[in-house]
């Protein structure tokens, strides 16, 4: 209810961008995955970057907490567009100059069911 | 003793520590603690020893729980440092022995702390449960326990420092103000709310020798400060709206404020979402200049003779560390260290700095007259660096 601006534009700008991708039933399943070299990134910027705000666990800090238990029943690709675009009027910041939709979608998936560690 | 075998020393302490009531494998030799230090580990939970005259890691200690945005203050006898983890852990480590001394969890998430001018009282700034926790420095045992209530249930509190005279000022992240525990008569804090700061303070800073506690905000251009001599105490709005009508960028680490060291005259300082290092007179509090740097600006620390002060950046620019020149107010080098350019210490007179580069597992020693690159040592996730000089620096 906080952002209806998102409510309205968000499904519009998920057909937009899915393009020709069925949406419905496996839902952006078909979208590109981040390669391993990426997803080693992106664990390492989650746990270290966002970790600045959010904990290197997760369990919060200045951002919220963004473990399984509080994401449970949250809509992945809406996290993912709160990643892409933060949240107005709060320190969440828009990631999308450095994360591709992809990018988001993952990083929102693996959150949910919780994120990996990094691997030295 | 060679180097390795100091190492080795370093790197037995944490089985050491997990014992209670057994010594370190190898303590120290008879020696003093002022030119020691610790350097956090964060992603490892550990913590180096180092020594800045031999410009060496002298050994290593483990069992410190979740590091992430760890600070520490030490004891006024320099031998012991506390450590404020990010999972609520206080832990006391004796850098004489090179183990921990004590260690308990007295919050779930924490975000600092600060230790009183007479060395007896650590307290600790919690973001949950949101308040201000007091501890006895030698034995942890809890004090006082100062919940951040207001409107919105618990405040996150954040600018934890300590002042003259047993006091404590902090700030509320969500209630947006001001508060100082007072234990000038014992151990039982007069707890007095100073006053509205603005939207969102995300750190505070002890300056002017202690005489004044100035409060950054997120959430609005401007600061809050308090003149610690005045009666009655109260919040006065400085930098109004600078910065307005500029765009600002997405701020993807907060600035700290700590090492706003009044430098020639005046305060050098991050600006909020803007590529400038800001400069601010110590008389007028007003400001009187913009410096363009490479990004945002996370620590803006002044060598402690005032000339220089060196700047890191925020993610996704924060390879990066430049030096300005507080006569010119111009950047006088750019540096390169790495990816995740975290921190920087100086030495208590200023002759080195000591850099940490995350995610090149290095730590970068600095001449900070040559500007040139002296030595680099190897270290885990190496975050905050942390000298035992501090001991002596209020509101540090
Ligand atoms: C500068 C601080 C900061 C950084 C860095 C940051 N966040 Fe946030 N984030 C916040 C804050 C603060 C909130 C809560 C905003 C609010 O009040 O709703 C938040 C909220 C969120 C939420 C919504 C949580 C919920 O329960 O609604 C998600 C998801 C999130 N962040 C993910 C991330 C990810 C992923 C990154 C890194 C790519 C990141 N954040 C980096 C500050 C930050």
């Amino acid at each position: 209810m906080k952002f209806p601006a998102r409510k309205i534009l968000g499904p519009g700008l998920l057909l937009a961008l899915a393009g020709g991708l069925a949406l419905a039933g496996s839902g952006w399943a078909g979208a590109a995955q981040p390669d391993a070299a990426r997803v080693k990134a992106l664990i390492h910027l989650v746990r270290q970057d966002c970790g600045s705000c959010h904990g290197m666990t997760l369990k919060g800090g200045l951002g919220k907490p963004l473990l399984p238990q509080n994401l449970a029943g949250r809509d992945t690709e809406a996290l993912a567009e709160i990643i892409l675009d933060g949240i107005p009027d709060t320190p969440m910041p828009p990631w999308r100059t450095e994360l591709s939709r992809a990018d988001a979608l993952w990083i929102a998936r693996k959150l949910k069911e919780g994120f990996p560690h990094e691997t030295p | 003793m060679k180097r390795r075998d100091i190492l080795r020393a370093g790197l037995a302490a944490p089985l050491a520590a997990a014992l209670p009531g057994r010594a370190s494998a190898m303590p120290m030799p008879m020696r003093g603690t002022g030119d020691l230090g610790i350097v956090i580990e964060r992603a490892t939970g550990s913590v180096l020893v180092i020594d800045t005259t031999q410009m060496d890691i002298l050994g290593r200690i483990g069992g410190l729980g979740d590091l992430s945005h760890a600070s520490a203050v030490f004891s006024r006898d320099e031998r012991y440092a506390y450590v404020f983890g990010r999972d609520g852990g206080l832990t006391m480590l004796d850098l004489l022995e090179m183990k921990i001394a004590r260690r308990i969890i007295q919050g779930g998430n924490s975000i600092g702390g600060a230790i009183s001018d007479d060395g007896r009282l650590v307290a600790v700034s919690n973001y949950k449960p949101g308040g201000v926790k007091v501890f006895h420095a030698a034995t942890l045992e809890q004090v006082a326990d100062i919940p951040a209530k207001w409107a919105g249930g618990l405040s996150k509190t954040v600018g934890l420092a300590d002042a003259p005279g047993r006091k404590f000022l902090f700030s509320l992240f969500e209630a947006g103000e001001i508060w100082m525990a007072d234990f000038a008569h014992g151990n039982k804090p007069r707890v007095i709310k100073i006053g509205k700061a603005g939207k969102w303070p995300y750190d505070g800073l002890i300056a002017q020798g202690g005489r004044i506690y100035i409060a950054g905000l997120f959430g609005e251009d401007g600061m809050a400060k308090v003149d610690l001599w005045q009666e009655p105490l109260k919040v006065e709005r400085i930098l109004d709206g600078y910065g307005r009508g500029e765009k600002k960028l997405p701020v993807y680490k907060m600035p700290h404020l700590e090492g706003w060291t009044e430098a020639a005259g005046a305060f050098f300082f991050p600006a909020v979402g803007h590529h400038e290092v800001l400069v601010m007179d110590g008389r007028t509090w007003q400001l009187t200049g913009k410096i363009p740097v490479h990004g945002q600006p996370v620590f803006v620390m002044a060598r402690p003779d005032g000339r220089h002060v060196w700047v890191n950046f925020a993610h996704p620019l924060n390879d990066t560390v430049q030096v300005i020149d507080t006569m010119s107010r111009k950047v006088i080098k750019t540096f390169t260290p790495g990816p995740a350019v975290l921190h920087m210490e100086f030495t208590p007179r200023g002759e080195q700095v000591w850099v940490s580069v995350r995610d090149k597992n290095q730590i970068n020693i600095y001449d900070t007259h040559s500007l040139e690159l002296l030595r680099t040592l190897e270290a885990k996730a190496p975050s905050g660096i942390f000298l035992t000089a501090r001991a002596h620096k209020i509101g540090l």
